[in-house]
């Protein structure tokens, strides 16, 4: 068994026109940098991309977007690029907008094998809108489906080459769950060690999920917006 | 005269109790951790995964890894602790989190907000709202009382689509504090100098005046 690849290019093998994937990433923190400029050069187009945010202009998702390569965005927020709204207004691309937590349960539950549930966010607003709703204890509820993508794609601080990952601050977020949930998961990490080198207590995602893992090359880890203490405050 | 952001804020972080766990929305709703009375403390939640969220970091302090919702760079205060989104709303929707705060756009006489969507302009997106007002326990709404046009946003029924229902227990705006309660908003508190008068001709929905209503002392 090898799960270690030598490069982005290697590990995207198998994602075609029309493939459905997700991408870890809240905002620009802890995005798959390197796997998105491969998929920037293989020129694989029709995709049906899963991810809270859709990037910035010419950062993260928005290099996906400005080359024409996404046919559809499921998305919570997607404020943060011009080229998204340009092609959105214009009929280019289609957008699933789901609230946040919804999303990230759809796809932890589909990494749980648990087809679907109830959760009482959105009940009587619009995306309540063909849902089956259920009361439970007095408080009504929409039913909501798990999931799943042909590929997941995550960013990791560390992982090994049995695929443990483990992950830095809030870079978790959608990424954990996301690498449960794909029926293929690649992972790209800041430092791919030996077995042994991670703690086995601290591992945040178990290899088991993960299919392929490569280490990635110069992170820009760009920032979205830099706030800072100033000094007399 | 009426209050700015900060004297919103600053009220509305005279709810705060110690040992809250509490979500703040962006705007004037994260300037609260500005004003958290002295003697208590508070935990805040930010859900894209950390609760015990600290201030802006210094410049040499700043890492990208570690964001707020707001995708800002912040810090993590000491007993803080990281987690992934689903686990994040999971304790969102378990009502683990004791106060949300957030902006509206609207908000009903009996508690639906509207925040996220103004038909015909480009959608953003809810991002967490949804779920937040589905579940908190307590939400209090800062915002300002009419929006640029001039209209009120204290409304009998939401205009515009609408992100929960039922849930808006408080609101503070530049002129009033109004508790939500049996349909109606009920007036809690005048801004320094405002008139019932003035908060009555700019409130659209169902207002009660309970006697009187006193200001705010700062």
């Amino acid at each position: 068994m090898n799960k270690v690849y030598s490069n982005a290019m290697d590990a995207l093998a198998g994602i075609a026109n029309g493939s459905t994937i997700m991408l870890g990433g809240f905002g620009l923190c802890g995005i798959p940098e390197n796997s998105i400029a491969a998929l920037v050069k293989m020129g694989v187009n029709d995709l049906t991309c899963i991810s809270n945010n859709a990037g910035v202009d010419d950062f993260g998702l928005g290099l996906l977007l400005k080359t024409r390569q996404i046919r559809k965005m499921i998305s919570s927020y997607v404020g943060e690029n011009e080229e998204f709204e340009r092609q959105l207004l214009s009929g280019e691309l289609e957008v699933d907008l789901v609230p946040q937590g919804t999303l990230a349960t759809r796809i932890q539950m589909a990494g749980m094998g648990i087809p679907a549930f109830y959760t009482p966010a959105g009940y009587g607003t619009e995306i309540a809108e063909g849902k089956e709703v259920r009361d439970f204890n007095g408080k009504p509820h929409l039913m909501e489906y798990a999931l799943h993508a042909n590929f997941a794609i995550v960013k990791a601080w560390k992982g090994d080459s049995m695929g443990n990952l483990v992950f830095r601050k809030t870079t978790r977020n959608f990424s954990t769950s996301m690498a449960r949930a794909g029926d293929i998961t690649i992972a790209e990490v800041e430092e791919l060690v030996q077995p042994g080198m991670l703690d086995p207590d601290q591992v945040h995602v178990p290899g088991i999920y993960v299919h392929r893992i490569f280490q990635g090359q110069q992170y820009e880890k760009r920032i979205e917006r830099k706030t800072i203490k100033l000094a007399s405050s | 005269m009426a209050l700015d952001k900060f004297g919103i804020a600053r009220r509305i972080a005279r709810e705060l109790k110690d040992g809250m766990y509490v979500n703040l929305g962006i705007g004037i709703p994260t300037l609260v951790a500005n004003y958290i009375p002295a003697g208590i403390s508070i935990f805040l939640q930010s859900e894209n995964g950390m609760l015990g969220m600290g201030p802006y970091p210094p410049e040499e302090e700043i890492d990208p890894d570690l964001i707020n919702a707001g995708k800002e760079t912040v810090t993590i205060l000491p007993g803080g602790a990281f987690f992934d989104s689903a686990e994040s709303f999971g304790m969102i929707r378990a009502g683990k989190v004791d106060l949300t705060v957030l902006g509206a756009m609207e908000v009903s006489e009996n508690g639906d907000i509207a925040n996220w969507k103004i038909p015909g302009k480009m959608v953003k997106g809810m991002g967490g709202a949804m779920d937040l007002v589905a579940s908190a326990r307590n939400i209090i709404v800062a915002m300002m009382h009419s929006n640029p046009k001039g209209e009120s946003k204290l409304l009998d029924k939401c205009s515009l689509p609408l992100t929960g229902v039922g849930c808006v227990k408080k609101v503070v705006t530049e002129l009033a504090v109004m508790d939500i309660e049996d349909g109606q908003f009920i007036l809690r508190e005048r801004a320094p100098g405002v008139t019932v008068e003035d908060i009555r001709s700019k409130t659209s929905g169902r207002l009660l005046v309970p006697g009187e209503v006193p200001e705010i002392v700062f």
